[in-house]
């Protein structure tokens, strides 16, 4: 394999990395239901990224496009449905405090 | 200039997360949606990034607005209150990313991949619809899941 693109896959993967940090630290930090759903959007996109440079380094890059297709299907069909369930849970709760969510507790 | 891109990119996604509006945030999300867009187009994925674009840019967003506005927003003085405390959380951050990048690139290149490719497929129909046909059965069942899912979810009570 050429070193560009050694190099390449690298400083995408060490980019991918970094998107998935800010993405996992939110979801750590944050308290706010919709806003860990924008930091699991974020881990999804980190993959979309390391999939696309992989399929791009290695040559196949029609493989890489179908399973990014897939991945965004899934991606759109997990946030319409968590969204749903966070406006249930707004619904119930009239919070979307992650703290306040006490009901199913012990 | 991809390195440029994957900045912006970076710095898109750090906003997302650090701005204290919901709606900014959504905002944010889509830019990082585009910025990747332009990325896969200059990797040569240009159907990805067209269902990137309209799907998760697009659609993502306006059910992240959707949902927002559908939920109520806190007052003013909550929000201030909410502010403060969500700096002396969130202001790690970008030293996190920041450490970890120069972290990361310190690191010596280790890559010895050799790829294994009997025959490479060039057209992206033919992997979905001949390679991958199982994947295609996969995803219709996800959606009709979905479909279903929110279906139950946002049913009015009897």
């Amino acid at each position: 394999m050429p070193n560009e693109m050694l190099q390449l896959f690298w400083t995408c993967g060490i980019f991918a990395v970094l998107i998935f940090i800010i993405g996992f630290y939110c979801l750590l930090a944050t308290y706010n239901l919709i806003r860990a759903l924008i930091g699991v959007e974020l881990l999804i996109k980190a993959v979309t990224l390391l999939i696309v440079v992989a399929g791009f380094v290695s040559g196949h890059m029609a493989l890489a496009q179908a399973l990014v297709i897939t991945l965004i299907v899934i991606e759109v069909v997990v946030m319409t449905v968590a969204a749903g369930v966070i406006l249930n849970v707004y619904m119930h709760n009239k919070s979307l405090d992650v703290r306040e969510l006490r009901n199913l507790k012990g | 200039m991809n390195i440029f891109i994957l900045i912006v990119l970076i710095a898109a996604a750090l906003w997302t997360m650090m701005t204290r509006s919901l709606l900014r945030s959504a905002i944010g999300l889509a830019l990082t949606s585009a910025l990747l867009t332009v990325l896969m187009f200059r990797f040569q994925a240009p159907l990805a990034a067209v269902f990137e674009l309209s799907v998760c840019a697009g659609l993502i967003s306006v059910l992240f607005i959707a949902t927002i506005s559908l939920t109520q927003p806190l007052s003013k003085q909550e929000a201030l209150e909410y502010m403060k405390e969500r700096i002396s959380r969130f202001w790690y951050l970008p030293v996190i990313v920041v450490l970890a990048g120069i972290a990361l690139s310190l690191l010596p290149m280790k890559l010895e991949l050799t790829m294994p490719s009997p025959e490479i497929e060039k057209d992206v129909r033919m992997v979905l619809w001949n390679l991958r046909q199982f994947d295609i059965f996969g995803q219709i069942i996800v959606i009709l899941a979905g479909v279903f899912g929110v279906v139950i979810l946002l049913k009015e009570r009897q």
